[in-house]
């Protein structure tokens, strides 16, 4: 693997992410980071607008802002880093979808999974919290017991385990 | 070996068909050379650098996303303390997204400089990424010490820990990528563009436009969003 | 002292050695005498610069992966000693203190179980990863050679830091994940969670950079022809492990770091006021938790799978069944985190999805047993160590795995939770897959490795003595979890417990065993070597291509880089020998280029080390100069001009002809057994 010979882009048809052109492509290749400027100019003003001056109707701005966000990163991976779906950049576009893939189940996972948590260990009036009691096994003789952070596992008093 | 071993069917000479095509184009009968597919051996260094940094990029971005996933879940720990819309100054934010976002353009100017093989404008879109993106640190030091000053300090709630530690790790990554800049610009000085150091700029700018795209996602979720709560 | 105010050495004093409590400072002397002992015999044996050259500095993937090995058998013995003071101090204490008192006892659980899956299993399944990838994939070396030295070495620095506890202040009392609020600074003022923090943010930059490495490694270079379905099973499972490093890794890094955040510059992610949620960090921390056990388990089975089917003498029964289960698995592993907390209260709906996806990955799971069943099933078997080791596998792996999908059922779990019932699962789970897995690669590519055997008799006994072991200890386990015992219990008071709380001491005892014979084994092993010796580089028959170059293969692994025609590639080569009863005509040789060996790693990570102690300590000038030092040995790094060396035409033409000489031998011995 000497460093000259395989340098040569054409000589294998696969692409590394990032900027990929030939020498007497420096024009083309100009020109896509000309336009990706452009676009995500456009996009970045247009969110701040949004923002700045409510002309969206007021419940769909994030929903906007998400759109142009959405929107933005995907000109800058096809402007700026060059990511296509084109035969020779499988394995790049592959890592990237596994990569969304996982921000997603990550994000959209503990925001859920959190919102579960803080809606039910709130603060609530009695009759809800006899509710709950009964729900979530508290012991009885605890009835505060869901305000208290839960007990780390390791400091569980020693021989207090239930008797079955 | 026994000679029991070789009446097995091996995979050289019978090789199955394979009738779902699964391995199409690499079932021996397809025609790319791109390595993903198999016939082509070894991929060349720069196609196997610039993938191994695209999957510490990715891997970057999953750690991006737990500080998000904290930031989206203690933004309403503040604990009586102030929020996003009574902190947050988008004038700042809009200043700091322009310069991260012209610094990615000439990131890429510098990156076709190297194509050309030109150094003085390859000092030029460097110089100009790097001035850009100390201007973006420096306004975010700002944002940060007069926060601090006025008490709203990352101790003060969950939410403001959860936005300086988002905002902040942003920021390092955005320092580190100026020390590299330097680094970049150093070595190209005294080797000029030699291939393994062309790699390296290559793989610096996949950091620098991928930074950029961090930072799309935190002024709309962090900034746009929190002035609208 | 004083340093701009502050006293120069941080919060360390005298008194962090603990000269008040005899068994960890004995524990610390004897291991640092040891230590000494081994550094002095090296030094004034004259060893130490073939150490630096050969194996130190070294960036050939087949030493590291040797040396990640080591590690991870070290690191188990060190585990394993916790394991001993652990059950020992159980059997002791039916009402009774016992002999550890409870802040010790706490001590030795947290560092068995960090030391256990981070220093030790991982360390062992990435050695045996790295060792054998290049060298089945066809190609010269992983991707980036230098970063994998880098890797290793920040892994054994953290390894440093952990075990360092031992002798210098105290590790941490919060289980091997430290959950907060107990290990905020506010119920852990000391530097326990430190280290813990430290150890395993430096370790984890080291085990991400051999993940991005290693699924480079089998993205991008792989031998002509072998395209994505022909690669060894080994291959896949690998990709997949890698690729959960790759993403997991990070989710790790950043909730320590978020721990960190909170402890040391007074944040409030995890805290109990201001707005913190502790909830979100066992979140977090879980979300990587469960990609982390098929990190273990996936590689593992890759393993078993190459195992099985040598020794079967078959191709692998369902092979492309193999590779959708392991990716479905790989996929699966991501959307199950919340199974290690359905009692913290996120109610029906979200309990019973994660549920019944934990539930489905067994399918996979289950599929891949069929598949090795299947393989054996028609198959030749040999019961050498490493069959032996993979068949105890699947029968004590079914038991494990079955328990866990009793466990992934919600008001199951709500019963179980935190009971020695849920111990003796994951134990048996991992232990079973992970650690049968390590052994199993170890004894079947220790003969590619170091070019001789393992002796068969001590290895077996070893794995009897294993699988005893395990149903002793873990057997007693799922009972007194049954009976309600909750783990990490310092003492106990409850009469029907004692019995099988003995029981499964005793198992500890077959262990001791078991680990007796295995050391016995090398130690035999080393002494017959001779007798021991693979000629031919392919001792077991295999059928990938790890099996087609010398034993131990030279620098460059492979004369010429093979051409893969099909799956199971050595196999048709190794066919049409036999065929035509000749091997093919000698190739072309050319000269090779390989990567100089280089420092890099060692020194950076001497630097991390540095900055990891000094950040325990609060000695933060210290820290500034580790981190300074770090960034300088980059520089250095990138500013050499020379980076790879010629091994000559010549060269590599007299090596291989050796290889084919006794290959020929071999033929002809093989040919002459079909004449007769």
């Amino acid at each position: 693997m000497t460093d000259t010979a395989s340098d040569d882009p054409s000589r294998h048809s696969d692409t590394a992410p990032g900027a990929e052109f030939g020498e007497e492509d420096v024009g083309e290749g100009f020109r896509a980071y000309v336009m990706g400027l452009a676009l995500a100019s456009l996009l970045t003003v247009a969110s701040f607008i949004t923002v700045k001056f409510h002309f969206v109707y007021a419940p769909a701005i994030p929903v906007a802002l998400f759109t142009f966000a959405i929107a933005q990163m995907g000109v800058h991976l096809v402007f700026f880093l060059h990511i296509t779906t084109g035969p020779d950049n499988i394995n790049n576009s592959m890592a990237l979808a596994f990569g969304v893939l996982i921000v997603f189940l990550l994000m959209g996972g503990s925001l859920w999974i959190m919102s579960h948590l803080n809606g039910n260990m709130q603060l609530m009036n009695p009759y809800m919290q006899m509710h709950e009691m009964h729900m979530q096994q508290a012991s009885p003789d605890q009835p505060d017991q869901q305000l208290m952070p839960p007990l780390p596992p390791d400091r569980q008093p020693a021989g207090k385990a239930p008797q079955p | 070996m026994t000679s029991g071993t070789a009446a097995l069917p091996s995979g050289g000479a019978k090789r199955r068909h394979d009738p779902n095509r699964l391995g199409h184009l690499s079932g021996g009968q397809g025609t790319s050379r791109a390595s993903g597919h198999g016939t082509g051996g070894p991929a060349p260094k720069r196609i196997v650098v610039g993938y191994g940094f695209w999957l510490f990029i990715l891997s970057d971005i999953v750690m991006f996303s737990a500080f998000f996933a904290s930031y989206a879940v203690l933004h309403n720990g503040t604990d009586g303390g102030p929020d996003g819309r009574e902190l947050f100054d988008l004038g700042n934010t809009a200043v700091e997204t322009g310069c991260l976002l012209l610094s990615s353009f000439t990131c890429g100017l510098a990156s076709l400089a190297v194509i050309v093989r030109r150094k003085l404008a390859f000092y030029a879109a460097m110089a100009v990424t790097g001035l850009l993106g100390a201007t973006f640190i420096g306004l975010e030091a700002n944002e940060f010490a007069g926060l601090v000053m006025k008490g709203d300090g990352p101790d003060r709630s969950a939410f403001l820990s959860s936005f300086f530690s988002l905002v902040g790790l942003h920021g390092i990554h955005v320092s580190i990528g100026l020390l590299w800049l330097l680094t970049m610009m150093a070595q190209v000085f005294a080797k000029g563009f030699r291939s393994d150091i062309n790699r390296r700029v290559m793989c610096f700018a996949l950091f620098w436009h991928a930074l950029d795209i961090v930072w799309v996602a935190l002024f709309t979720v962090v900034y746009l969003m929190g002035v609208l709560a | 002292m004083t340093l701009f105010g502050m006293p120069l050495l941080g919060k360390l004093t005298i008194d962090a050695i603990p000269l008040d409590q005899p068994i960890p400072l004995a524990a610390g002397a004897a291991v640092v005498v040891i230590l000494l002992a081994i550094i002095g015999w090296i030094v004034f044996a004259g060893h130490l610069p073939y150490l630096w050259k050969e194996w130190i500095t070294s960036v050939d993937h087949k030493r590291i992966g040797i040396m990640y090995t080591i590690l991870g058998l070290v690191m188990l013995l060190r585990g394993f000693s916790d394991v001993m003071l652990m059950r020992s101090q159980q059997a002791f204490a039916y009402q009774a203190p016992g002999f550890l008192p409870p802040e010790h006892y706490d001590q030795i659980f947290s560092a068995h179980g960090t030391i256990m899956i981070f220093f030790g299993a991982m360390p062992f399944i990435i050695g045996i990863m790295n060792f054998v990838l290049p060298l089945q994939l066809g190609v010269r070396d992983v991707a980036f050679p230098t970063l994998n030295s880098v890797g290793f070495w920040l892994t054994a620095s953290g390894a440093l830091l952990v075990n360092m506890s031992l002798v210098i202040g105290e590790f941490a009392r919060t289980g091997w994940l430290p959950y907060p609020p107990l290990s905020e600074l506010t119920y852990s003022p000391g530097v326990g969670v430190d280290y813990y923090l430290w150890a395993l943010l430096i370790s984890g930059v080291g085990t991400l950079m051999a993940g991005i490495n290693l699924t480079t490694t089998i993205l991008k270079m792989r031998a002509p022809g072998m395209s994505y379905l022909r690669m060894p099973i080994f291959t896949w499972t690998a990709l997949a492990g890698n690729l959960l490093i790759t993403a997991a890794f990070p989710i790790l890094t950043a909730t320590l770091i978020m721990l960190t955040l909170d402890r040391y510059l007074g944040f409030h992610f995890f805290t109990d006021e201001k707005g913190g949620n502790s909830m979100m960090f066992m979140n977090l921390v879980w979300a990587w938790g469960h990609p982390e056990v098929y990190i273990l388990a996936l590689p593992a089975y890759g393993i078993f799978s190459e195992v099985i089917s040598t020794f079967s003498g078959k191709p692998l029964f369902g092979y492309r069944s193999m590779v959708v289960a392991t990716m479905a698995i790989f996929v699966l592993a991501f959307m199950v985190w919340l199974h290690h907390f359905f009692t913290m209260g996120a109610g029906g709906d979200v309990n019973g999805v994660f549920g019944i996806m934990s539930m489905i990955i067994a399918v996979p799971t289950g599929v891949k047993v069929f598949d090795w069943m299947l393989t054996m099933y028609g198959g030749r078997v040999r019961l050498t160590v490493p069959m032996l080791w993979s068949i105890c596998f699947i029968v004590t792996f079914v038991v494990g795995g079955a328990t866990g999908v009793l466990l992934a059922v919600p008001p199951a779990d709500f019963a179980l939770h935190n009971s020695m019932f849920l111990v003796a699962h994951f134990h048996n789970v991992i232990v079973s897959s992970s650690l049968f897995a390590a052994f199993a690669g170890y004894s079947y590519w220790f003969p590619k490795a170091f070019g001789f055997r393992l002796v068969e008799s001590w290895g077996r006994a070893a794995v009897y003595l294993a699988t005893a072991g395990l149903v002793g200890v873990f057997g007693p386990m799922y009972i007194l979890g049954l009976l309600g015992m909750t783990r990490r219990m310092q003492h106990y008071d409850v009469a029907s417990w004692h019995p099988w709380v003995l029981a499964a001491s005793f198992g500890v005892l077959i262990l001791i065993a078991s680990i007796v014979c295995q050391v016995t084994q090398l130690v035999v092993s080393i002494r017959h070597r001779d007798e021991l010796r693979d000629e031919t580089g392919d001792p077991w028959d295999g059928r990938s291509l790890e099996w087609a170059t010398s034993s131990p293969p030279p620098v460059y692994n492979f004369a010429v880089l093979p051409d893969v025609h099909g799956e199971e590639a050595y196999w048709a080569v190794k066919s049409r020998a036999l065929e035509q009863h000749r091997l093919r005509e000698e190739p072309h040789y050319e000269a090779i280029e390989i990567p100089l060996n280089s420092p890099t790693g060692f020194v950076c990570a001497f630097f991390s080390t540095v900055v990891g102690f000094a950040m325990i300590w609060h000695i933060w000038w210290m820290a500034i100069v580790g981190l300074f030092g770090a960034f300088a040995t980059f520089v250095v790094f990138a500013w050499r001009d020379r980076v790879e060396y010629e091994v000559s035409a010549e060269e590599v033409a007299k090596l291989d002809r050796e290889n084919r000489a006794s290959r020929s031998n071999t033929l002809a011995v093989s040919r002459r057994k079909v004449a007769a």
